[in-house]
């Protein structure tokens, strides 16, 4: 069965359909990472986006009911060269196939991922149509026109929990009895994250994302996490806000967009990549210790390090790839923030470090 | 950090000959090291027995030691050059062993070497089973239950707390030599005591066995700073039992989830962290149970390894050059990354290709071996493959494989029970078995029950069968996008389909009846044509700026405006405006085509560098110098098939194709490359056709009065008898157009004659068997030379040590020859030339002749790089691949300043190595098929010396204390010859114990020798000696095809105690003289450069110095004599 993939300058792509029926608009990007596909379909920040994976062959392994990073997917459409025809793997209980059709996400398999890789590279991330149905060029480039766009929109909003809730962890030896109580602002959190915090010891509260300042200080927690999310950092104006308010008042941990709420409530802009980092291959220099740690990566904007005036403020981690900045800390208002993903999921452990970190600097405050 | 200011020298010590489980990627991985090391500032010594390598190349290191690896005269070197430093990591198991017991033997400590990269305390620690165990049991990784055992008791007490089956490993060894896996206390006897034997510090690991688990490799990287990479994970497609390097492979993994991958990247992590290698790659295998997923660890390589090789050449990522960097002190992010050039070395490649590795057996050659697939290595090349999917991958790797097959195909069985068997034995052929299964349609689960081998692998291969079943179907719709061709029809969709799953266009036509020229010409006709994609460590994040590339079959992308649709494929193929040459390599290892063809491909391409070519090399073989990323200005890594090969002539339109270097492989393609129109530059393929057709030959050497054996053809058994009849027996029985002397035999009677008539199948009027008179004690001779249709050089003439009807890549050759008269030699030389002036040879010529009573018989002439090249060329100090590459595009040797034949003052002798020990049990004798796996060079001022320094480099122990040798030679060697020999080594003191035979021959002529019974005849024999560890050498020459039983039992256990056993009488004669050589002289060491400096200093223009030079010799001016005196 035909699919097509229409970009906004007129590429076409022919290929077979999968997953659901339909039609799928988003900003087309590329992830580089071999395996994780369905960490990847489940992580909130994909919203708005049709995601291509570069390995070619995907499916592989199925899905299971434990490698999610929310409770369902997320992303608009998905893009594969080969979908595997079998699931092979001890642990799954469903292909992929199955997965995208129940979640309703609309895919294509077929298609040179390479060359649209190589086209997106070259000429940028840009907004694409998937359709099952509808193969009328004119007519979808029409839909794709008036369809949203990422720049200017908060997509937060569609991503957030509605109500707060407790992250619940399976029971462990008494040692290990949570110690402190964080809460975690959600902009599109991952669950990786969740369990990491849980990991090094915190009791973990999640709260919707247009969570006043004031409420969250009630909770009187031990820390704050800014998480993940989709989209354009900018347009969250109530989150920007909520942390503005919040910085100083508590030791605070910033997570990819949770890294640009801290840029831009600390002064800072933000601007949009020419094609995002979407991968798990990214060295990443630790500038205080030269070690590298290889991540995680899932953003497409930025923050942009020469609009913060503040002398406190430092760049604490840099991409080797591109040299752009990857992390920050005020030496005196007790935050930091990382625009990659320590938490992995999909990608390397070598950044867990930070949550360490996190409930070090937590501890140093108490 | 910066490099390291406090080191300036640093020694590196390669790999030795080419054995099974240790092939060319050592040479890729120690030549890559030479240059970054270089590069930076240091001075490098290698040590490398092997000639046949380009790490040996005078131009590659500082210093260059052809000289043994052993640990005398690796002291030698260390006290003459006095280096800094040693880096033990990059010459595989043998530079690894040889750098533990330097610094055991306090070697390292006198001469203040300190090791880099590795030190012993972690090559221990990885090495040594019970070290490792503990190691891993500390960070909490999981083992498969296990003990050690350094005695056959301690040995059955482990393997009964277990339970059977269990494996055996013994510490210590390459390739897994000596282990096995033992189902029964029989076979665990058996096993135990090999794997004791072999074991360098006698220790076995008993293990529970976890057969039928999946199987995964990282390769890991660290640096000075603790940053650790992974540069590739891989994927068995055999499960647990089968050695790795057996094994057929997939990069990247494929059935693991990001957490199970990432579980196994952390652990693999925390190994190299624990085992303390300091810098550099290690190589991690894993074993995961597939029901639970339970993973454990399963061995460490603390070096680089063959796996590196294929790592390096999966993701463009160059392990052996990072890993000498980081060795000096650089760390991973201050080194670039060279295929995107921004970016820097410490991250982790990410593919967006499917890499398929294949093994390349050699069983034909071994009849008797076990076939059976274990955890010791078995194979002797491999092919790599890359596809956007693991079906293309796979079969391009299987036509790359040159089995004859032209991808996934079928296999003759007897019945079900046979077909089942098949499938339950590990073995070379299991993927054609399972393609049988398909085919009668077992499910999945069935085939998976049988093979254990991944469902989704085994889905992926139901695939390309069923495929095959649609291809054949007929035509229903899309009758507008049909083409009818006579009489089959196909669907064009259909067949760019067929194209995607990887059919090759000759697997197309037989399931569709045609032809394969048919079919190509559809496809094109149909615009179905592969695009090129580039191998580029980022799946395309970053602009690659290396031209790695490898083919397939895309769907296009399309742009569409108001009255015009364009489909573009994406092609990925850079053009430049430079003239270009293509050079076809070799493609997998195999016996009989190996590292020195390779070895001459890359030759070319320098050298047509040089002269300002745009170079483009094509080859499938992922262990070789030649399909390293910066060896040519293009590479394709493609199989070399006539239509792949064509495809990329398509696409680039080079000016020029040379074929006769890559060996066999490119020389088959010669003709149908040329009938195509493509130009191929050097000899004719006209002249290549002369010299291979029996009968063409025939008719050359009688229009120059030359002599060759008589001979005739036949196709039946009653043609060859009559053949055999009029010139007498024995006879040398062959078939055309072969390399390495397959199925090649001398046989003595009628009978022997009608089995091999029998057994040649594949006769056929076109490919008629051959018949040769067989000149028995006859000297043979292999002369190489080169020429340019002008002037003809002789390289080099070599004598061979046994006499002819031992195949030239297995015989001992000495260089220049010692024992022919200078009237022969004169003779040998004159038909040489009107040879290669009959055939006009442009490039490089071979000849082998047999020479008895004074006349010089052809026994063939190749018109191509033969086997010696290398060794002739380091033997002589002129690079003869390089002046041939040339002199094909149209340089004179005259500018090239090579005119005169070289006669060193100095003796080279060339001995081969054979994989006898890895197949225990068979009958080491040698003949006319080939069988060596490798070769090493001795060089000195004399012949006894220089035979020595061979047999050590070879691994042969020649006893140089008191002891026994045991002679036992058959009725025709009871000479005078052998008496001189027996009498050599009783002089040097030596007791000759003999069979009453031979006893009463020697004795008749002096020589008191101790009788000993026959082994039939019972207890003591000879093999009750040699278990004691009285016997130090046996001669055992032996006649006829069939030899005796008793015979091939002292041979194999000699073999397999490491005792050396001599099967020709003038081996023997070799022997003695190396024995006394070794008694009454010291060996000394010198660096092949100074070999060659005595030349220089004489001013004669014909050293490798002069050609070496990276300098365009067109734009420096012709003349050689200009740039002497330099360097």
């Amino acid at each position: 069965m035909k699919a097509i993939l229409l970009l906004e300058d007129g590429t076409i792509f022919e290929g077979e359909h999968f997953g659901a029926q339909g039609e799928a608009f988003g900003e087309v990007v590329f992830n580089t990472s071999i395996t994780g596909y369905q960490e990847i379909i489940t992580d909130p920040s994909y919203k708005g986006q049709i995601v291509m994976m570069t390995y070619p062959l995907i499916g592989n392994y199925g899905v299971n009911e434990e490698d999610v990073e929310s409770c369902k997917t997320w992303l608009e459409g998905f893009v594969v060269k080969e979908l595997s025809s079998i699931r092979s793997n001890w642990r799954s209980t469903m292909n992929l196939d199955e997965y995208l059709r129940k979640y309703k996400v609309v895919g294509i398999q077929g298609i040179d991922t390479r060359a649209l890789t190589r086209h997106l590279r070259i000429k940028g991330a840009m907004q694409g149509v998937i359709s099952s149905e509808d193969f009328d060029i004119h007519s979808l480039m029409k839909k794709l026109k008036v369809a949203p766009r990422l720049a200017g929109v908060d997509l937060v909003k569609e991503v957030t929990c509605k109500e707060p809730y407790d992250w619940l962890s399976v029971p462990r030896p008494s040692s290990l009895i949570p110690r402190y109580k964080v809460i975690v602002l959600d902009c599109g959190v991952k669950f990786n994250i969740l369990r990491n915090l849980t990991r090094v010891g915190c009791k973990v509260k999640v709260v919707p994302a247009h969570t006043p300042a004031e409420a969250i200080l009630k909770l009187k927690s031990d820390g704050l996490l800014l998480s993940n999310g989709p989209g354009d950092p900018e347009a969250v104006t109530y989150v920007i806000e909520t942390v503005r308010k919040l910085i100083g008042k508590l030791p605070i941990f910033g997570i990819c967009l949770g890294h640009q709420m801290l840029g831009l409530a600390l002064g800072g802009k933000t601007y949009k990549l020419k094609f995002g980092h979407h991968g798990g291959n990214h060295p990443v220099k630790d500038v205080k210790t030269g070690a590298v740690a290889i991540t995680s990566q899932n953003h497409g904007f930025n923050v942009d390090m020469k609009s913060l005036s503040d002398k406190n403020l430092v760049m604490t981690h840099q991409n080797l790839y591109d040299g752009t900045a990857e992390g920050l800390e005020h030496k005196k208002l007790k935050l930091f923030s990382v625009q990659y993903h320590p938490e992995a999921g999909p990608g390397p452990h070598d950044a867990r470090y930070l949550f360490e970190r996190f409930v070090k600097l937590i501890r140093s405050y108490k | 950090m910066p490099k390291r200011t406090d080191i300036k020298k640093i020694l590196i010590i390669g790999s030795g000959p080419i054995i099974i489980g240790q092939a060319c990627e050592f040479d890729y991985s120690g030549t890559q090291a030479c240059k970054a090391l270089r590069e930076e500032g240091y001075r490098v010594i290698l040590v490398n027995s092997n000639p046949a390598t380009i790490m040996t190349d005078p131009e590659v290191a500082d210093k260059t030691y052809i000289e043994p690896i052993t640990v005398e005269m690796l002291e030698k070197i260390i006290k003459k050059e006095r280096p800094d430093a040693l880096l033990p990591t990059l010459g595989g198991q043998t530079g690894l062993n040889i750098s533990i017991k330097l610094a055991e033997a306090g070697i390292l400590d006198k001469y203040k070497v300190q090791m880099i990269g590795a030190d012993r305390k972690a090559i221990k620690k990885a090495e040594d089973r019970k070290l490792f165990k503990q190691a891993m049991q500390k960070i909490g990784l999981d083992l498969p239950k296990s003990g050690l055992a350094y005695t056959m008791k301690e040995a059955r007490k482990v393997a009964q707390q277990i339970g059977f089956p269990v494996i055996i490993r013994p510490s210590f060894t390459l390739g897994g030599t000596g282990g096995g896996t033992a189902y029964n206390q029989e076979e665990f006897e058996i096993i135990a005591q090999r794997g004791l034997e072999s074991s360098m510090i006698s220790e076995i690991l008993v293990e529970e066995s976890i057969l039928g688990w999946k199987e995964y490799e990282l390769e890991v990287m660290r640096d000075k700073k603790d940053n650790v990479v992974i540069i590739c994970s891989i994927e068995n497609f055999d499960p647990m039992g089968v050695h790795t390097g057996d094994s057929i492979t997939v990069a990247p993994a494929q059935t693991l989830t990001d957490r199970e991958y990432q579980k196994m990247r952390d652990a693999a992590i925390a190994c190299i962290r624990e085992i303390g290698v300091e810098t550099g790659g290690s190589n991690i295998q894993f074993a995961l149970n597939p029901d639970n997923g339970r993973m454990t660890i399963i061995e460490m390589n603390p070096r680089v390894s063959r796996s590196s090789a294929l790592a390096s050449k999966a993701t463009g990522f160059p392990i052996a050059k990072i890993a000498a960097k980081l060795a000096i002190g650089y760390t991973l992010d201050e080194i670039p990354n060279d295929i995107t050039k921004n970016t820097p070395a410490s991250f982790e490649p990410t593919i967006d290709y499917c890499v398929v590795k294949i093994p390349r057996f050699a069983f034909e050659k071994f009849p008797t071996a076990d076939s059976t697939l274990t955890i010791q290595m078995k194979s002797v090349g491999e092919v790599m493959a890359i596809g956007r999917t693991f079906k293309e991958a796979l079969q391009k790797g299987i036509r790359g494989l040159e089995i004859k097959r032209d991808g996934l195909s079928g296999i003759q069985y007897k019945d079900t029970a046979e077909l089942e068997a098949q499938l339950k034995r590990p073995n070379a052929e299991r993927l054609f078995y399972l393609y049988e299964a398909i085919k009668e349609k077992y499910s999945l689960d069935k085939l998976y029950a049988l093979t254990k081998i991944d469902r989704w692998f085994l889905q992926n291969l139901k695939e390309i069968v069923e495929f095959e079943e649609k291809l054949r179907s007929p035509v229903t719709s899309h009758q507008s996008q049909t083409q009818n061709r006579g009489p089959w029809t196909v669907d064009c969709g259909l067949l760019l389909k067929a194209k995607q799953l990887g059919f090759s266009d000759r697997q197309i036509a037989k399931i569709l009846n045609s032809d394969e020229d048919a079919i190509r010409r559809l496809r094109k006709e149909s615009g179905i044509e592969p695009v090129y994609k580039l191998v580029d460590t980022c799946a395309a994040e970053f602009e690659a700026f290396t031209p790695y590339y490898y083919s397939t079959y895309e769907t296009p992308f399309i742009r569409e405006t108001k009255d015009e649709r364009r489909e573009t494929r994406d092609d990925e193929i850079r053009k430049t405006a430079k003239k270009k040459i293509m050079i076809l390599g070799g493609g997998p290892n195999r016996i009989g085509q190996g590292i020195e063809f390779d070895y001459c491909c890359v030759h070319a391409s320098f050298a047509l560098k040089e002269l300002g070519y745009e170079t483009i090399m094509v080859n499938s073989n992922p262990e070789t110098v030649s399909t390293d990323y910066d060896t040519s200005d293009k590479l394709y890594f493609e199989p070399l098939t006539k239509e792949d090969v064509l495809n990329i002539i398509d696409k680039e339109q080079p000016d020029g194709v040379i074929v006769q270097l890559g060996g066999q492989t490119p020389l088959n393609l010669a003709v149908p490359l040329e009938k195509a129109g493509v130009k191929i530059i050097g000899t004719s393929a006209d002249a290549i056709d002369r010299a291979e057709d029996r009968k063409r030959f025939s008719e050359l050497v009688e229009k120059l009065g030359l002599t060759q054996p008589e001979n005739g053809l036949a196709v039946t058994v009653s043609e060859a008898k009559a053949v055999a009849k009029k010139i007498g027996y024995p006879v040398l029985v062959r078939p055309s157009y072969v390399l390495g002397g397959r199925a090649m035999e001398i046989v003595y009677d009628d009978k022997a004659l009608e089995h091999y008539m029998q057994k040649a199948v594949w006769a056929s009027p076109e490919r008629p068997v051959l018949v040769d008179k067989f000149i028995e004690d006859a000297i043979e001779v292999d002369v190489d030379m080169v020429a340019d249709g002008e002037t003809f050089v002789i390289g080099g003439i070599m004598e061979h040590i046994e006499e002819a009807g031992v195949h030239s890549g297995d015989a001992a050759m000495v260089l220049p020859p010692h024992t022919l008269a200078q009237e022969t030699i004169n003779k040998v030389r004159d038909y040489t030339y009107r040879l290669a002036k009959e055939l006009n040879v442009i490039g490089l010529m071979n000849v082998q002749y047999a020479l008895k009573n004074g006349t010089v018989y052809i026994l063939e002439v190749n018109p191509r790089a033969s086997r010696t090249v290398p060794f002739v060329s380091k033997a002589i100090g002129v690079p003869l691949a390089k002046l041939a590459a040339k002199v094909m595009a149209g340089e004179k040797l005259k500018d090239l300043g090579f005119t005169k034949e070289i006669i060193p003052k100095h003796i080279a002798v060339k001995e081969s190595v054979l994989p006898f020990v890895k197949f225990p049990g068979i009958d080491i004798t040698l003949g006319p098929e080939m069988k060596s796996t490798g070769e090493v060079m001795g060089i000195d001022t004399e012949f006894g010396r220089a035979y020595a320094k061979s047999q050590l480099a070879a691994y042969q122990n020649l006893p140089t204390e008191k002891g026994s040798v045991f002679i036992s030679v058959k009725d025709k060697d009871k000479k005078p010859s052998m008496v001189k020999t027996a009498k050599r080594l009783k002089d040097l003191k030596f007791d000759i114990i003999s069979t009453l035979g031979t006893a009463k021959f020697l004795e008749a002529s002096g020589i008191i020798t101790r009788t000993i019974q026959r082994v039939s005849e019972g207890n003591p024999n000879v093999l009750d000696l040699l278990k004691e560890g009285k016997i130090k050498l046996i001669i055992n020459t032996v006649s006829g095809k069939i030899p005796r039983q008793d015979e091939v039992k002292i041979r194999s256990t000699a073999i397999s105690l490491g005792i050396p056993v001599v099967t020709t009488l003038p081996g023997a004669d070799a022997c003695a003289r190396g024995i006394e050589a070794l008694i009454k002289h010291r060996l000394e060491v010198k660096p092949i450069q100074a070999y060659h400096k005595i030349r220089r200093m004489k001013d004669d223009p014909s050293t490798w110095f002069d050609y070496a030079h990276h300098k365009p010799l067109r734009a420096g001016g012709r003349g050689t004599k200009k740039r002497h005196g330099k360097d």
